[in-house]
């Protein structure tokens, strides 16, 4: 049996919404091993981007408990995450959210620096080429595609190789083909560096090329598929 | 083109509310308020002096000599014309107050008047004692009324006994206020009242003694005042005799206040160019969140003019608004604050609504958001329909349509125009406008360098992301370094050369002028006298340095034959009667520059001698004849030599001086200049005054302190003025900073989800704002010091030095701004959670 490395034990989530307290989700529990694909599927508004959100730290559990790597994030303040995220979790968004004001390369770049890495730019532009955009550095984020912006933002994502790649609906915003490449880039990439992936999608199709596919309605899991076992909540 | 549904449009667009548009009703408000403000205070103050013209003049009208009291044809020529004649005599003297510990004394302005003093008007004491019963005698001697300062530096109480000249006097009461006080003018002392009469026994006003008579005139209803200015002019001009009447009866002080106000109202127009700029730093983010909006319109088949117009009409529709708030507290401040104010001022002010304040500041303010909003607005026509499909950042920044720039360089030379009409001086308006253009376009160029060298430097700042991200963000597209650079830049330029000009002034007077002044200046002293006044100097030690000229007062009334306003305009020299000396060689602080001076002991054609620099302002020439009328007499001279005459050592120096024969037989009295060891000052001032009473002596330290509290007024009001501008370009760097909270809070996110901490992120945005007020004050600092140089220079006539103090003032002051405004908004950026922007952005 592999390894847990992240733990979520009766998690709730709840938020100050215009007409009051939205309770987002519901007593989750979840334990996800090194190296594993998880889908997490649901309708609109099912709390799957939510508990992503959870899982890489940016948002703050209201009760329960979740671990990464052994580590209790609501023991954790606001830059001890961020530093976590740096040494562990790579995190793609449905919207790409690059900084408009660098260039790809200075995105890509960007977490090699802040963790102070001398050859920040080489390993930037090296996997920039990865991704198959070695000419593209000196654009700004506006002057590419958008299937382009997700490669810079997978390339950003995988260049500290992350023992955790979070994608939120990577390929929401993207047509049809792109997506698909996009897909199979981050496949390739979760494979190439041995990284755990957590994967947000509406795509059937797309959540079966992952090991477990974990189903969430109105903020409960409702149904969590493994390749070999079917576990009903 | 359908105006109706242009309209229809603009006002379905503004139901959004005024979101967005707060920095521009704001920056336009402050504007206008500012330069409304000023115009209903000078409106009021030239109403109230124009009200209380003839109370401030003494009388319906008023005739002044210098140097002389009216002839008999002058006297029966004002007899017959008025119902009242009031004699005046205004000179200055010593006022002498013996105690147990020594002597005492000051210099007084003294003002002798005649039984029907004040013809208008009131005359106020101190317990509202009557002023006739004050001035009454009392044991033999008569009354004197003083200015509390004079009796707080001489430790008087009423009744105590002092001595001008010869004369005993008693202290009858304490001046509150004289009605004609602002009619006098700037005085270099405080101010004493006697009756003329009792002056006779002084020993003052001998002949050539430096004293002015006025003669205040009541005249009966309905006399014509132009007719009779006329007629004045014609019978006395060219005797010396100068008219005013009550229509402008302080005339320096009006000119003042209409100068004061032409440059407090220019002050005001460049916090509006601040204003400006924050204003189309608004409308640009407006219509970059009003893309989509614009591109449906056009896919949807609206055509060029009518987006325009849609848009036009929605900024007009706020500049209104803002104008209409500015003009509200512009105008109903003051009002107010009327009680404040009339306290606080010496002149007669009338606080009301004045139309003209009112027009001009709605002018200057509509043509302002204008000028700067119909740049951003010509460009609406770059936003196509692909925009709804494709990010517009990189679109080509096209230049606006010839028609626009036609216009925008219409609505410049209307505003100039325009306060060049309000102001009634084109010269100062071209040199504002002129320096306020140039520090737009050099700080809209000193930020492009700032984003250059921010480029060239990013990849020098690898291994340190906090400072390359500030500089990538200073570079990059979607930032306000332009705007930001361009209201901090030109807000700091007005304090960057309000402060040099200011502190220039100051250090003229208070820093350069006393190591080289002299000690003391005597006045009044009879050629009689000179001998014994120059030996009792001479005894004593402490003395190092005495210079004497004799001193003749005249007016300059002809040139080369024509009347001398006519040849040279309203050139100084020509305003009011000026000094006039005599001497058979030139003195030392004066060389020849051009011409012969005259032979010793020349008695041949009168020849003048001219300063040099006010000859070629004057446009003179060698050769041209001058009249000089003194004391009635007209004395007609050729100039021979022009001299380079040095007033800034604060030394003897007479722009006209002639040759001994052609003033011998003038009366005159002897002007001294005594450089002297402080200590020694009251001992030498006491022999001086013993022997000699009726001698003034003037301390040129006193004299300074006078003419620096004037400066500092002065300086004040225009302080007042810049604060404005400064809060305004403050304003717009709060919404230049709000407006870039939005692209903070989502680099922070986006960073903080690539493992950035909050410090570090704090670092970069510190140091991004830093960057941008170093180079904004910087080049600020330079426009602001090319400014107050061109100004020092070109108009004020003064040395210029760069005032280093203020200067690095300026560059903290940018600094600090940029980064307090930026920081506010940061902090707020730092600590919304990651996913809460991250989510909404999806």
């Amino acid at each position: 049996m592999s390894e847990t490395i992240i733990s979520l034990n009766d998690v709730q989530l709840s938020l100050q919404g215009n007409a009051g307290l939205v309770h987002i989700l519901k007593d989750i529990s979840l334990d996800i091993q090194r190296a594993q694909s998880v889908s997490l599927t649901g309708p609109s508004g099912s709390g799957k981007s939510s508990l992503l959100m959870l899982l890489g730290g940016l948002e703050a559990v209201s009760s329960g408990k979740l671990e990464v790597l052994g580590r209790d994030f609501s023991s954790m303040d606001e830059d001890a995450l961020a530093i976590f995220r740096l040494a562990h979790m790579g995190v793609v968004f449905q919207s790409f959210h690059l900084i408009p004001t660098m260039t790809a390369l200075e995105n890509v770049a960007t977490p090699l620096e802040l963790a102070g890495r001398n050859d920040a730019f080489e390993a930037a532009r090296a996997e920039l080429n990865d991704v198959g955009l070695g000419d593209r550095g000196e654009h700004y984020p506006a002057q590419l595609s958008g299937g382009e912006q997700q490669r810079v933002a997978l390339a950003r994502a995988a260049v500290m190789r992350p023992g955790i790649l979070l994608a939120d609906e990577p390929t929401g915003n993207l047509d049809g083909p792109t997506g698909a490449a996009i897909m199979d880039l981050i496949f390739k990439l979760k494979e190439k560096h041995g990284s755990t992936l957590i994967l947000v999608t509406h795509d059937p199709i797309l959540a079966q090329r992952c090991e477990r596919v974990v189903h969430l309605t109105d903020g409960r899991l409702v149904s969590d598929h493994r390749q070999e076992t079917e576990v009903s909540a | 083109m359908n105006l109706s549904l242009s309209f229809r449009l603009a006002r379905r667009e503004l139901r959004g509310g005024l979101k967005g548009f707060r920095i521009f009703i704001i920056c336009l408000a402050l504007g206008v308020a500012a330069i409304a403000a000023i115009a209903t205070v000078k409106s009021g103050l030239e109403n109230g002096l124009r009200a209380e013209g003839a109370t401030l003049l003494g009388g319906d009208a008023e005739a002044e000599l210098t140097y002389r009291f009216a002839s008999d044809i002058e006297r029966q020529w004002l007899e017959a014309i008025s119902i009242n004649v009031s004699e005046i005599v205004n000179f200055r003297s010593m006022l002498v107050v013996v105690t147990d510990q020594g002597e005492e004394r000051a210099l007084t302005e003294v003002k002798a008047v005649d039984s029907l003093y004040p013809l208008k008007g009131a005359v106020r004491l101190v317990d509202d004692l009557d002023f006739r019963a004050s001035l009454a005698p009392k044991e033999g001697r008569p009354g004197i009324i003083l200015e509390q300062v004079l009796v707080d530096r001489l430790g008087l109480v009423l009744g105590d006994q002092l001595q001008l000249g010869a004369q005993s006097f008693h202290l009858g009461g304490v001046l509150v206020s004289l009605p004609d006080a602002a009619g006098d003018g700037f005085g270099l002392g405080a101010r004493s009242l006697v009756y003329a009469k009792d002056l006779e026994a002084s020993g003052l006003l001998a002949p050539g003694t430096f004293f002015s008579s006025k003669y205040r005139l009541e005249l009966p209803d309905g006399t014509g005042l132009d007719a009779l200015a006329q007629d004045a002019a014609q019978r006395f001009e060219n005797a010396g005799l100068r008219w005013r009447d009550g229509r402008n009866g302080a005339p320096g002080i009006s000119a003042f206040v209409e100068r004061l106000g032409a440059f407090l109202i220019l002050v005001g127009l460049s916090g509006l160019a601040v204003g400006g700029v924050g204003v189309a730093s608004a409308v640009n983010s407006f219509l970059t969140l009003k893309t989509s909006v614009i591109a449906t319109l056009r896919s949807l088949g609206a055509s060029n003019a009518t987006v325009f117009q849609v848009y036009f009409i929605q900024i007009t529709a706020l500049a209104v608004l803002g104008i209409g708030l500015g003009l509200v507290l512009g105008v109903g401040l003051p009002i107010a604050f009327a009680p404040l104010i009339e306290r606080a001022l010496p002149f007669p002010v009338n606080l009301s609504i004045y139309p003209t304040a009112i027009v001009q500041a709605a002018l200057y303010g509509i043509l302002t958001a204008y000028l700067f909003t119909l740049w951003p607005l010509a460009r609406l026509r770059d936003i196509r329909p692909v925009a709804l499909y494709r990010d517009q950042v990189q679109a080509h920044q096209n230049w606006p349509a010839p028609r626009f720039l036609l216009a925008l360089l219409l609505l410049f030379v209307a505003l100039v125009g325009a306060a060049s009409f309000f102001t009634g001086s084109v010269r100062l308006v071209l040199w504002a406008a002129g320096g306020i253009f140039g520090t737009l376009i050099a700080l809209y160029f000193s930020a492009y360098c700032v984003k250059g060298l921010a480029k060239m430097f990013v990849r020098t700042a690898k291994g340190r992301p906090a400072l390359r991200w500030a500089l990538a963000s200073l570079y990059g597209p979607r930032e306000a370094t332009g705007s930001i650079v361009l209201a901090l830049g030109l807000g700091l330029t007005v304090l960057a050369s309000i402060g040099q000009i200011d502190g220039n002034l100051r250090g003229a007077i208070t820093t350069s002028l006393p190591k080289v002044a002299p000690s003391y200046f005597f006045v009044d002293i009879q050629k009689s006298q000179m001998q014994e006044f120059e030996a009792i100097l001479s005894k004593n030690d402490e003395v190092s340095r005495i210079e004497s000229a004799p001193m003749l007062r005249g007016v300059i009334t002809k040139i080369n034959g024509l009347p001398a306003k006519e040849v040279a305009g309203d050139h100084w020299v020509l305003q009011g009667d000026r000094g006039v000396t005599y001497s058979e060689a030139p003195v030392e602080s004066s060389k020849v520059v051009a011409g012969e001076w005259w032979p010793e002991g020349y008695t041949g054609e009168n020849q003048i001698s001219f300063g040099d620099e006010e000859a070629a302002e004057m446009g003179l020439s060698l050769g041209d004849t001058m009249t000089i009328n003194i004391m009635g007499r007209d004395i007609e001279g050729r100039i021979t030599s022009f001299r380079d005459v040095n007033f800034s050592t604060a030394g003897i120096g007479f722009v006209v001086s002639m040759n001994p024969a052609a003033l011998r037989g003038a009366p005159h009295s002897f002007i001294a200049t005594v450089y002297m060891e402080e200590t020694a000052e009251p001992r030498i001032l006491r022999e001086i005054s013993r022997a000699m009473p009726n001698i003034t002596a003037v301390r040129v330290k006193d004299a300074i302190t006078r003419v620096s509290e004037l400066l500092r007024s002065i300086a004040s009001a225009i302080t007042y003025g810049a604060i404005v501008t400064l809060c305004t370009g403050f304003i717009v760097l709060i919404g230049a900073a709000a407006s870039g909270e939005h692209h903070r809070r989502f680099e922070a996110a986006v960073l903080k989800s690539l493992g950035a901490t909050r410090t570090r992120i704090l670092q970069s945005f510190a140091l991004r704002a830093a960057i941008m007020g170093i180079g904004a004050g910087a080049i600020a600092l330079l426009c602001g010091i090319a400014a107050a140089w061109a100004l020092c220079y070109f108009l004020l006539d003064t040395e210029y030095a760069v005032i280093w103090s203020n200067a690095g003032l300026v560059i903290f002051a940018g600094l600090f701004a940029n980064v307090l405004a930026n920081l506010f908004f940061a902090l707020r950026a730092l600590y919304v959670k990651p996913a809460q922007i991250l989510r909404n952005y999806e």
